[in-house]
């Protein structure tokens, strides 16, 4: 295939155009202080329907274990780490935890089953939009916040960005390279497919629950 | 049948189907209203709009050096490579893969690019079961049908004929015409799927050459879905896709899901940068990029030309075409449909195979109005339109040029311009057709097909003026 390759790089550059624009490097700076921020991302999540509660480290899974129970969520996934420790400690009275703790191979039809919610920290929060940030990771891997009907995302309310270009300006997401994948949340999922009429729940979580944690 | 003739037949089918009609006027308003929600001061638009130019202009300058630093980063990652010349190449790197895998059923996000390649019918023929996850392709490919619109593929149909196509293939479940509840349905059948599939197949929205990392933009999460839960990922693109650095995402990622959608930003923004690292528990143990060409190279021979390669595939010229609300997007007959189409189509595939597409276009100028990228789409329709009936135009790389000249008409110009340019014989021309306008005929070809034949006036517009007391020489 390298023939392939090298005949559409020659191509190319017999043919390169002699106009040469150069982008600025784009910013928006907005100059919002935490409470604009949480705020705006409030808004904007509340807009496509995500839920949203502040509350404090101290807090914050005995919220999340109360909601389960609202919810007759009974089924919870976690992964490991400082948050997956918290809310079994908190809330493995009212809910039944499971770690996610083998390849999703050994356990796929499970996951895809049995689980009711998953419980997920979060990089990183985006104010402009709504957004969640997650990088997701062995500790918690990519199939929690995706395959479980309902996911809580815990944020720090210090790591509430402005926007996507204010986050990628100040982590340099660039230069400390990248994860094998990460991703921005903004919502549960939906489509709007059938007559340009929203509907959520297509195939990812039907509810997306963020615990703002000041 | 020529070209011509089955693109006119395709369009009397679709003008005299009422219901598609309908449901493509309420869609497209409501698209538009809420673009123009995401957009209230003009001045930050236009400056979104010059920066996500400038982004991908310089993109396609640098393009054969960022292609370069794009393989070198993702082998680096280790994600495996693949070009294709043209869509042969394409099905065949894709189906080795899977051959290789022993992967024999397939969940699939939307990608246009495939489409381009016929990739499901050519995976299908050699035994392999792909299922379309996207909920608007899910429901063309029951119908059989290719996507109608390159954002929303089922946009042609109301909620009825979903409802009736999901009875018609899963006749357990419960009829029912609510989209909550068809969603769900196909929540449930999809389900099944994402947990069975052997490989994932996706497009790719922007490749970032910088740390080589693939975007994909979507609402749904099956293109998450189809990129983590199977065992294999294989991503395919057009080679334009690529950009320079991962900070020319952001502009980009705005004004296409304001542009595409009327929403801030799309439910997930997926960036995958490498396959699942050791001690990882999920997502595919391989990932491939399959780089496509299929005449990309060829566009970019000409400057004015190359703008066409600058798109993002939001489909806003689309959303805002009066040709495309009147016909759709199947009555063109081709990959890419509405004003995009008409610009694309025809270089890519050649003047003398679809060049009369550049007929379905009043110049009316919105499509140019909206491109997030300032694509000059109507000077290109223009330019191609010239050059399907001229093949004189110097050093252009376009097939088929001229091959829509049609010697009749192009008499006819000839004679026009003789009457126009002899005093004498226009003012002999203007008595003749307003003393004799009882011998207009009464059908003129296609202009009479869906209109009534024009009759010329009692007096020219000089007598009359003269009458008034006017005098010029
Ligand atoms: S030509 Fe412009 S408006 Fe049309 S799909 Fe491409 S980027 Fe969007």
């Amino acid at each position: 295939m390298s023939k392939t390759r090298d005949a559409i790089l020659r191509r190319l550059r017999d043919n390169r155009p002699t106009d040469q624009p150069l982008p600025s490097p784009y910013r928006k700076p907005l100059g919002w202080d935490s409470e604009q921020r949480i705020a705006s991302f409030t808004e904007r999540m509340r807009a496509v329907r995500g839920d949203v509660y502040r509350t404090t480290p101290a807090d914050w899974a005995r919220t999340a274990a109360k909601l389960c129970e609202e919810r007759g969520l009974k089924q919870a996934l976690v992964g490991h780490g400082p948050i997956a420790d918290q809310f079994v400690a908190d809330a493995s009275d009212s809910v039944d935890i499971r770690r996610y703790a083998q390849p999703v191979e050994e356990w796929k039809p499970t996951l895809f089953r049995a689980v009711d919610v998953a419980v997920t920290g979060c990089r990183a929060g985006l104010a402009e939009s709504g957004s969640l940030v997650l990088w997701p990771d062995r500790n918690e891997p990519r199939l929690m916040s995706l395959v479980p009907p309902v996911h809580i995302a815990v944020l720090d309310a210090t790591r509430l960005y402005e926007n996507f270009a204010e986050m990628l300006a100040v982590e340099q997401w660039a230069a400390g390279g990248m994860p094998t994948n990460a991703l921005l949340i903004s919502g549960p999922s939906k489509t709007a497919d059938i007559e340009q009429t929203l509907a959520y729940g297509i195939h990812g979580p039907k509810s997306l629950i963020t615990l703002i944690v000041e | 049948m020529n070209q011509t003739e089955a693109f006119h037949e395709r369009i009397d089918e679709a003008l005299h189907n009422d219901q598609m009609r309908r449901n493509f006027r309420s869609a497209l308003s409501g698209i538009q209203a809420k673009r123009e929600q995401q957009f209230p001061d003009d001045a930050q638009l236009q400056a979104l709009r010059e920066q996500a130019r400038a982004v991908r202009a310089n993109a396609l300058v640098k393009q054969p050096e960022l292609l370069e630093q794009l393989e070198a980063k993702l082998t680096e990652n280790g994600i495996r490579v693949h070009w294709a010349e043209n869509p042969e190449q394409a099905n065949q790197i894709i189906a080795d893969i899977l051959d290789a895998a022993t992967a024999k059923t397939v969940v699939k996000g939307k990608s246009m690019v495939s489409e381009e390649t016929g990739l499901n019918t050519y995976l299908e023929q050699r035994g392999i079961e792909v299922v379309e996850s996207d909920l608007g392709e899910f429901i063309i490919q029951l119908a059989e049908e290719p996507p109608s619109h390159i954002v929303a593929p089922a946009i042609h149909k109301n909620r009825q004929e979903v409802a009736q196509l999901f009875h018609r293939f899963y006749p357990d479940l419960p009829y029912t015409e609510d989209i909550n509840q068809l969603t769900e349905t196909a929540r449930q059948i999809l389900r099944d799927k994402f947990a069975h599939a052997d490989a994932g197949i996706s497009g790719v929205n922007f490749a970032v050459a910088e740390t080589g990392t693939l975007c994909l933009v979507e609402n749904e999460g099956n293109g998450r879905l189809s990129t983590t839960a199977p065992r294999v990922h294989i991503a395919i693109t057009g080679i334009e896709k690529v950009v320079e650095k991962l900070s020319d995402v952001p502009p980009l990622l705005e004004i296409l899901t304001k542009s595409a959608t009327g929403q801030p930003i799309t439910t997930y923004f997926n960036m995958i940068s490498r396959p699942r690292q050791a001690g990882e528990l999920d997502g595919p143990q391989a990932v491939h990029l399959v780089l496509l060409d299929n005449g990309r190279t060829r566009i970019k021979v000409d400057e004015q030309l190359l703008d066409t390669l600058r798109c993002i595939r939001c489909g806003t010229c689309i959303n805002y075409c009066p040709v495309y609300v009147q016909l759709g997007g199947h009555a063109y007959g081709t990959v890419y449909p509405g004003p995009i189409g008409i610009a694309l189509e025809p270089q890519r595939l050649g003047i003398d195979q679809v060049g009369s597409l550049t007929s379905a276009c009043t110049l009316c100028g919105a499509c140019g109005q909206v491109c997030p990228v300032e694509i000059p789409l109507p000077k290109l329709i223009n330019r191609l339109r010239a050059e399907a009936v001229n093949a004189g135009r110097e050093a252009s790389p376009l097939i088929g040029r001229g091959a829509l000249r049609n010697k009749t008409e192009a008499t006819s110009w000839k004679l026009w311009r003789l009457v126009y340019a002899n005093a004498f014989v226009y003012r002999l021309f203007a008595l003749a057709a307003t003393r004799l306008r009882w011998l207009t005929p009464k059908k003129l070809g296609g202009w009479t097909r869906y209109r009534s034949a024009p009759k010329p006036a009692k007096r020219t517009l000089n007598e009359l003026a003269r009458q008034k007391g006017f005098r010029s020489e």
